[in-house]
């Protein structure tokens, strides 16, 4: 059942930004998959919690369980065992539905692979958190944020017509775009050159310190680990370090 | 947390949204739609449209909607129900007479029609000048049989004295309709105006006069329930009568062949519209899987997901039905006019708004339904696909869902089938025999990927093993490719077949094979010579049979008397009081088949006589197997017992008989033989029966061309029908094939776009291709054509009862050209890839 928690506004959540509070609490997590007739164990008792408007990078090398663990912290599949608590909602007790509600109202993503909807523009991929909110003049808003990425000019372009480097930027302002709680990215400079990949992270911890997001990075990329305040390491499954990098 | 509405207006823009992008492949999909509609249409058009036809020619048998007739005039108590009758009557009386050619001094026995009224209100009289058909009616002018023409040397303009009269010759008569039933007392035909018959002199009391009334209905009338509630009315009066539908039914089987083959052929277009249909639903909706995903990771509800792209489906789905409905009536009203000089006969091509409301119902209803199996899926689409594809298969098997799906299909598809054959019992056996179908078609193409899995040896050259690898690597088509292929290959070869099949059936009741000459009287010391003399005029002796006349004195122990006591008897009176022309011989003839009892063709001294009996005599008599007759032969009396019940295909003019003895019982009585030939011209028939009555005077010569020219007609007409609707389905049957083919464009681009960007050349593409799509092509024609086979022998032998006969060349035809017309479709899928840069393609995809 969904835990009884009040809807909080997102500008509201923001103004409430406490640096002790807790926007992501992960206890005991595991979870096995079932191939070719062999349990697999991907994850195996995880415990963290991460504060509210924190920056965190979830590092491990392939096949570590560090994209499983992304993918339940925000709630995209159901924990094995354990618990995921994200906005003090237990997303383990969720259906799928109730699950992308949570998604739809706290959390914003960047995918290695961009993921954007390759049938709509631009704009259009921007403006969908805020339409399935049920939101007004969200066309300006969502201008505003692809002027932002430096891409209001190809408002109308659609995901084939972009780079990969602009198919990224258009999936940040969309990312942003529901002014999420927490943000989630998932290698995001793992598809883009290096050049590229210094604009894009840039613009991350620009926008995420402007809305003052949760950050949670998923990368090998040990240099932009590097730019977070905190450093969670993972292999075989299993977390091995929990760090913070120098104030930032 | 508040739980979110679902937001309409907004799904109905992402559905609209998602629709803009690519919109020449979404026209694939929507062309495929197209594809299966107008094939569903056309045929649906085509075969409403033929029926009419065939039923407006069929009424031409009997030229009004309903004919009553008696052997003496209506008295005072059933006038006022004869008089209230139709909306248009005419009334004629017929008899035997000898007639007088002034002009050749010849007499002749005829049988002469008094007519009166506007009579024939279907088909018409077809005479020389066309004109006298009518006009004959309003002078002292008659019409005259063709051949009587010839034989006695007369012309237009001459005359012919009938009783008292002297008329004159208006016309000659070719054709004339409601004369369609054969008898042994036809005779040349002269037809008169009524008005005149008094003056004659013929129609004096005691003359044998058959009494006509005929009935034209201007409005839509439901003649089951109008038959019905006249029949006892006229049964008392020693009345008979017949409608169109009657006659059609004793006419023979054709109509009802014909009626089966265009149920199946409309079974069929509804399958073929379903794959269609069906595949393209189904690769469209597999391709959206990514974006359903996006989707549900920003927050998209799975319900919310499955509507955005059912309205999708229902919007594409009512496009290409429109489209496909009206292209369909297009196509039916433009090929008869392209095919003009190759049809025989003209095809109305009226607007079928009743197959328009089908197709587009059908079309929206199929897309909905097929849609509906990937559609409930996407409620179990993890958002985890996103990230990357999920690890666990999702068992669907137990989605209690999608059982309700196949179940809701089943009952989709045993419904319309209900519509088509309007039986349930062969509906649900069509509907089960589709089931295995499909079954067998995905067994098969499992076991292609099993079997794929296990021989491919890394020895093999890498083309080989890619092509190979490629019916069961991930994202395969192999079971959608199979299953649509095979479905629409089994369908197309079921339909030629079946048409084979039927099409030797009508040849066999039509042209020269058709008997169109009888020879009566014919003694038994004559019956050598007799045929000597047919075969010296070239002609074939196709029937020599011996026949005796009895009558009927007792049904199970009761006369004439006791029935007619027994209100509750269920014999009619009727049965009495005819003379039964019998014969007797030791087989069937090939237009008998025993429906009950066992056939007898000798009979032991010991026992009862076994007798067989037709099943209209039988059904007519409420006379059934192991029941006892006594016969009167010629004043001996001759117990007997049924011991069979026989169909007749009374379509082939040959000597059938309701009662057949056995032999070793009639040998001895009194009788004559009957002989049957076919002549080619009216000059022949002239010249044969000229030599006939020099050599043999006692025999008569009955030309029955003219009647049987307007059965003639109707059964090449079916003959045609069956053709050419069957022709134009397996032509939309492989038009839906090339769409089904066709639709597989997109499952293999990016794995070959990125072939060629490692270096692959165009022609290692078009082998690994041409490998995959001819495998798939050949052994879906190969499945597809057995199934057929397995499909058109139970069709044969339970729906159409006729004989199951497949000729092997046009199968190993079919073979080939669907399994190449698969590879020519699957490259032509290919050649965006072989013919332009890969960096084009994957930015277009």
């Amino acid at each position: 059942m969904l835990q009884a928690v009040t809807k909080p506004s997102v500008q509201n959540l923001y103004k409430k930004q406490d640096p002790l509070k807790t926007i992501l609490n992960i206890e005991d997590l595991g979870k096995t998959y079932q191939s070719a007739g062999r349990t697999l164990t991907v994850l195996d008792h995880i415990n963290f919690s991460i504060a509210e408007g924190s920056t965190n990078a979830i590092v491990g090398p392939s096949g570590s369980g560090k994209t499983t663990l992304l993918g339940l912290c925000a709630g995209l599949d159901k924990p094995g065992s354990g618990k995921v608590e994200l906005a003090n909602i237990n997303l383990g007790s969720l259906s799928e539905d109730q699950r992308a509600q949570v998604r739809n109202q706290y959390v914003g993503f960047i995918f290695q692979n961009f993921q954007l909807l390759p049938t709509l523009t631009a704009l259009e991929n921007v403006m969908v958190p805020l339409e399935l909110r049920g939101e007004k003049n969200i066309k300006a808003r969502s201008m505003e944020l692809l002027d932002k990425v430096g891409l209001a000019d190809r408002w109308h372009h659609y995901p084939a017509q972009l780079s990969g480097g602009e198919q990224q930027r258009v999936s940040l302002a969309r990312a942003f775009s529901n002014s999420p709680a927490i943000l989630f990215a998932d290698e995001p400079t793992g598809n883009l050159d290096t050049e590229t990949a210094e604009k894009v992270v840039k613009l991350i911890f620009d926008l995420n310190k402007e809305a003052g997001t949760t950050l949670v990075v998923v990368t090998h990329d040990l240099e932009l680990a590097a730019k977070t305040q905190r450093i969670i390491r993972i292999k075989g499954g299993k977390l091995i370090a929990d760090e913070k990098t120098e104030d930032k | 947390m508040d739980k979110r509405k679902i937001n309409i207006p907004w799904l109905f823009e992402m559905a609209w949204r998602d629709s803009r992008r690519n919109r020449s492949r979404l026209m694939l999909f929507i062309s495929a739609i197209i594809f299966g509609i107008a094939a569903l249409v056309a045929i649906y058009s085509f075969r409403y449209n033929l029926e009419n036809d065939i039923n407006s020619q069929a009424a031409s048998l009997i030229g009004a909607d309903l004919a009553v007739s008696s052997a003496k005039p209506a008295d005072a108590s059933i006038k006022p129900l004869l008089d209230s009758l139709g909306d248009k009557r005419s009334e004629e009386r017929t008899f035997v007479s000898m007639i007088y050619f002034p002009k050749s001094k010849g007499t002749r026995l005829v049988q002469v029609h008094a007519l009166q009224g506007g009579f024939p209100y279907y088909g018409g009289f077809e005479t020389v000048p066309v004109a006298a058909g009518t006009a004959f009616k309003t002078g002292k002018e008659a019409l005259v049989d063709k051949v009587l023409m010839l034989q006695y040397n007369v012309n237009v303009g001459d005359s012919i004295k009938v009783g008292e009269i002297t008329f004159l010759i208006a016309g000659t008569l070719n054709k004339a309709p409601g004369q369609a039933g054969i008898s042994s007392n036809i005779a040349p035909t002269v037809y008169i105006p009524m008005q005149y018959l008094g003056q004659t002199g013929l129609s004096k009391k005691g003359s044998r006069i058959t009494y006509s009334y005929y009935y034209k209905y201007d409005h839509p009338v439901d003649m089951k329930k109008l038959v019905k509630n006249i029949d006892p009315r006229l049964d008392k009066a020693d009345m008979n009568y017949e409608t169109i539908e009657l006659r059609k039914e004793n006419t023979g089987r054709s109509f009802g062949d014909l009626t089966h083959f265009l149920s199946l052929v409309g079974f069929i277009a509804l399958l073929l519209g379903c794959v269609g249909v069906a595949s393209a639903i189904h690769i469209y909706i597999r391709e959206k899987i990514a974006s359903i995903a996006i989707m549900r990771c920003l927050g998209v509800k799975g319900f919310e997901a499955f509507l955005i792209y059912l309205i999708q489906i229902v919007s594409i789905g009512i496009i290409g039905s429109v489209v496909g409905a009206f292209a369909g009536t297009f196509v039916q009203h433009i090929l008869p006019v392209i095919m003009k000089d190759f049809l025989p006969f003209d095809i109305t091509t009226t607007i079928s708004w009743l197959a328009i409301g089908q197709g587009i119902l059908l079309g929206v209803i199929i897309s909905i339904l097929f849609a509906l199996l990937p559609l409930i899926s996407i409620r179990n689409i993890s958002p985890l696909n996103t990230l990357r594809i999920s690890y666990e298969e999702i068992n669907l098997v137990r989605d209690p869902l999608r059982w309700l799906v196949y179940g809701l299909i089943l009952l989709f598809v045993t419904t319309f089938t209900y519509f088509q054959l309007d039986s349930w019992v062969a509906s649900i056996f069509f509907t089960i025999g589709i089931g295995i179908a499909f079954l067998i078609l995905v067994f098969v193409a499992w076991l292609l990927m099993k079997v794929m899995r296990l021989v491919i040896q890394n020895s093999w050259s890498y083309l080989l093993r890619q092509g190979f690898a490629n019916l069961y690597r991930p994202n395969n088509q192999t079971i959608i490719l199979i299953v649509s292929i095979g479905l629409s290959t089994a369908f197309i070869c079921t339909l030629f077949f079946i048409q084979a099949m039927l099409m030797k059936q009508v040849s066999l009741s039509s042209g020269a094979n058709q008997a169109n000459m009888i020879l009566f009287d014919i003694q038994n010391n004559q019956k050598k010579a007799v045929a000597d003399l047919t075969r010296q005029q070239k002609l074939p002796v196709i029937q020599q049979v011996p026949i005796v006349t009895i009558r009927l004195d007792k049904i199970n122990g009761k006369t004439a008397e006791d029935v007619k006591k027994d209100p509750k008897s269920q014999i009619s009176k009727h049965a009495f009081s005819y003379e039964y022309r019998v014969t007797y011989r030791d087989t069937l003839t090939p237009s008998e088949k025993i429906v009950s009892g066992q056939w007898i063709g000798k009979a032991d001294a010991n026992k009862e006589i076994p007798v067989s009996i037709e099943q209209f005599f039988s059904k007519r008599n409420h006379v059934n197997v192991g029941d006892h007759l006594v016969f009167n032969v010629q004043g001996l009396s001759m117990p007997a017992v049924v011991a069979s019940v026989r169909q007749v295909n009374w379509n082939k003019v040959q000597t059938n008989f309701q009662i057949v003895f056995p032999t070793g019982v009639l040998e001895e009585a009194p009788q004559f033989d009957v002989e049957l030939t076919h002549v080619p011209s009216v000059k022949a028939s002239a010249k044969f029966q000229q030599a006939v009555v020099r050599a043999f005077p006692n025999v008569s010569v009955i030309d029955i061309g003219q009647v049987i020219s307007i059965i003639d007609d109707l059964l090449n007409k079916i003959g045609y029908i069956i053709r050419f609707m069957s022709a134009f389905s397996i032509i939309t049957g492989v038009v839906v094939l090339i769409a089904s083919v066709r639709i597989s464009k997109y499952q293999r681009i990016q794995e070959s776009v990125l072939l060629r960007t490692l270096g692959a050349s165009r022609k290692q593409i078009f082998a690994i291709t041409a490998l995959e799509y001819l495998f798939l092509g050949a052994l879906s024609a190969l499945t597809g054509i057995l199934i057929a086979v397995t499909g058109s022998w139970l069709l044969a032998k339970y729906s159409f009862e006729i004989p199951f006969a497949i000729n092997i060349w046009p199968v190993l035809a079919l073979f080939f050209i669907i399994a190449l017309l698969t590879l020519v479709i699957g490259l032509l899928n290919s050649s965006g890839v072989l013919n332009k840069p890969p960096l084009e393609i994957l930015r277009t995809t």
